[in-house]
């Protein structure tokens, strides 16, 4: 409920309103039907977007209102409360649209972004593939010049989220492969270019309202002026976007944990044994506190480190990292943790809290596993401390 | 077009005590909140706009602090807030208050009025049908849908008990909305700006050149005495013994209460 005061300015503490205004008044009500029924929130991202929310993070002069890091965690947090899956379709949105606002050209980003910053387009972003995952060397999708003026590209993406719903989607695909790293590049693919089609689509263990889908080239053929930036500078493209995206992945932790916290409290405030409240027996207690804890402890690393983004820092591999791994390892604990103090109820479908166990566990894989997370913080110390 | 739709600041419901030793409604530290009848009566006046274009005023008769839902009608898509504001107005019944929002509407201008059905503190769905016959207008309550906007008239479903009507009504014209005619939008990003800097319109009884007899509880016919919660404490008599006992001692309690 309360938690401490983090000196929000007053178009944050707007951000923060209309988001939880949305996620009480829209998504709390539906994400189990969503969920149940693994429906695609359609209605509630055009509420999104009425609210102007999906610009939030994109530059003033693309239609957006030109916020930064902590503007995206701070609604981020709101919508997680009610669902991550909700959550995450606006975060993938997101996502998608990074690489063309830090590697597009101006043309590029005009065409594409005043659309996704309104909410009438979608974005998705594809990276993993059947061989490609943690190891995103392993990507096989190819793209090759033909005649010089278009491109063509072959190869199959894997768990795509937005698959099938987004009509824009920023690919990765390797344009030389002797040049290594520096052999791959991104494109935009529109939905309905020829050749891209859309394959199967996963069953989840939760953010179910999400979609996640194969995205399909046989020689999808796109103009030659869909590669952003310059060829071969597609992984520097998609660390930086990753670095952009992770507290954002990191605050839907935060929200899901306050969530669940939330949920366990009142719970045991009204369940009765033994003639009282179960959150009088220190057992009890002691749980919740530890939630609490670990809930406002991650809230605080992770506007930290959003701000600190913010303030125009380049190096933030490390940082970022690091609130995503404590943040997403926080929210699956609590979750886990929410149902056991919910006993019996917590593990029926009835009551939110079994789904937001389920939908805690994907916010330690994707998004690079909290493995791969550790091992860019490893690097970094490592190459920090060679520096003396 | 042009839409006035007239919202008023009400105690959020699940708030609402009565203070025992007074008989009022305790006001002190409970949240106010637009009446929600009203925000629906908001969302349909900024669809119609949206539709047909014009502009759609917010509007509400109410102490200066009734200026925050003008705010958030603003925030939510209305293009100017009007605040009909003076001492002069304090204790208004449903009789002052359709006079003096009259006043204003028709200072205002308008095409048409719409407002929720009835407020959900004083519940006496009597300021909108007031407010048309003041205005000397057609009116139609309880609609659930606009089905036709055509020029000069609309095309509205009015809830019944048993179904609906549907029905024309000649512009200008005013209706009040249930729940069902929509589902009302939250605040936008930009909306909530412009709410921060618009400068609300406060309309005085003289900027309405209104009656000063007619307004406030000078104006009002009728007046609150007391508010109470009803109390059902029952006196139980227990009647025993033999049947032809019992129905002469029911007999004579029933005489002595008639």
């Amino acid at each position: 409920m309360s938690c401490v005061d983090y000196f929000l300015s007053e178009e944050q503490q707007m951000i923060v309103d209309v988001a939880r205004q949305i996620t009480d008044e829209k998504i709390i009500p539906q994400r189990a039907e969503l969920d149940e029924s693994e429906t695609f929130p359609t209605e509630i991202l055009n509420d999104i977007a009425q609210a102007d929310l999906f610009g939030l993070y994109i530059p003033e002069e693309y239609g957006g209102f030109g916020g930064g890091s902590f503007d995206m965690v701070l609604a981020l947090e709101q919508f997680a409360r009610g669902c991550v899956g909700i959550a995450t379709t606006f975060a993938a949105s997101a996502l998608g649209a990074y690489p063309i606002i830090i590697s597009g050209s101006d043309e590029i980003k005009q065409k594409y972004i005043p659309d996704i910053a309104a909410g009438r387009k979608w974005a998705a972003f594809a990276l993993t593939e059947a061989n490609a995952g943690s190891d995103a060397s392993g990507i096989q999708t190819t793209a090759v010049l033909d005649d010089g003026d278009e491109w063509v590209l072959n190869g199959t993406k894997q768990w795509i989220t937005n698959g099938g719903e987004a009509q824009i989607y920023t690919i990765i695909a390797i344009t030389d492969r002797k040049k290594g790293p520096r052999g791959a590049s991104m494109f935009v693919v529109e939905d309905g270019d020829p050749g891209f089609s859309y394959g199967k689509k996963e069953k989840k263990l939760g953010i179910r309202a999400s979609a996640t889908r194969e995205l399909v080239f046989q020689d999808c053929r796109i103009p030659k002026n869909r590669m952003l930036g310059r060829q071969g500078t597609g992984f520097f493209t998609v660390m930086r976007t990753l670095d952009l995206s992770r507290p954002g992945i990191a605050s839907l932790g935060v929200g899901l944990g306050q969530a669940a916290l939330d949920e366990a409290v009142v719970h045991a405030k009204h369940r009765v044994q033994f003639g009282k409240p179960v959150i009088s027996f220190q057992a009890v207690q002691h749980i919740l506190a530890d939630m609490a804890i670990q809930v406002e402890a991650s809230r605080a690393m992770v506007y930290a480190t959003a701000r600190y983004i913010d303030s125009g820092a380049r190096n933030i591999s490390k940082e970022s990292s690091m609130c995503k791994v404590m943040a997403t390892d926080m929210a699956m604990k609590v979750a886990v943790d929410a149902v056991q103090v919910l006993g019996g109820h917590g593990y029926m479908r009835e009551y939110p809290v079994e789904k937001m166990m389920r939908d805690a566990k994907i916010l330690q894989i994707y998004e690079g596993t909290n493995q791969i997370q550790r091992n860019v913080i490893g690097q970094a110390l490592n190459k920090e401390y060679s520096r003396n | 077009m042009k839409i006035v739709v007239c919202v008023k600041q009400v105690p959020d419901a699940k708030d609402v005590r009565l203070d025992p030793k007074t008989n009022t409604l305790a006001r002190e530290g409970v949240e106010s909140i637009m009446n929600p009848y009203d925000r629906h009566a908001l969302e349909e006046a900024v669809r119609l706009k949206e539709k047909v274009g014009g502009t759609v005023v917010a509007l509400s008769m109410g102490p200066p602090q009734a200026g925050e839902v003008l705010r958030e009608a603003v925030a939510c898509g209305a293009d100017e807030a009007v605040l009909v504001s003076d001492r002069a107005f304090a204790g208004a019944d449903t009789w002052a208050t359709s006079y003096t929002l009259a006043r204003a509407v028709r200072k205002v201008g308008f095409d048409l009025v719409i407002c929720g059905k009835q407020a959900i503190d004083g519940d006496t769905a009597q300021v909108g049908p007031g407010l048309a016959c003041r205005l000397d207008i057609p009116y139609v309550t309880c609609v659930r849908a606009v089905t036709g906007v055509d020029g000069d008239k609309l095309e509205l479903q009015r809830l019944m008990d048993d179904g609906y009507d549907e029905l024309e009504m000649p512009l200008p014209g005013l209706f009040t909305v249930v729940r069902e005619i929509n589902e009302p939008r939250v605040p936008s990003l930009k909306g909530k700006m412009r709410a921060r800097k618009i400068e609300i319109t406060t309309l005085s009884g003289g900027d309405i050149d209104a009656d000063p007899a007619c307004l406030g509880l000078a104006g009002s016919p009728t007046q609150v005495v007391k508010v109470f919660s009803p109390q059902f404490n029952r006196d139980k008599t227990m009647i025993c013994g033999e049947v032809e006992a019992q129905v002469e001692e029911l007999v004579a309690v029933l005489e002595k209460l008639v």
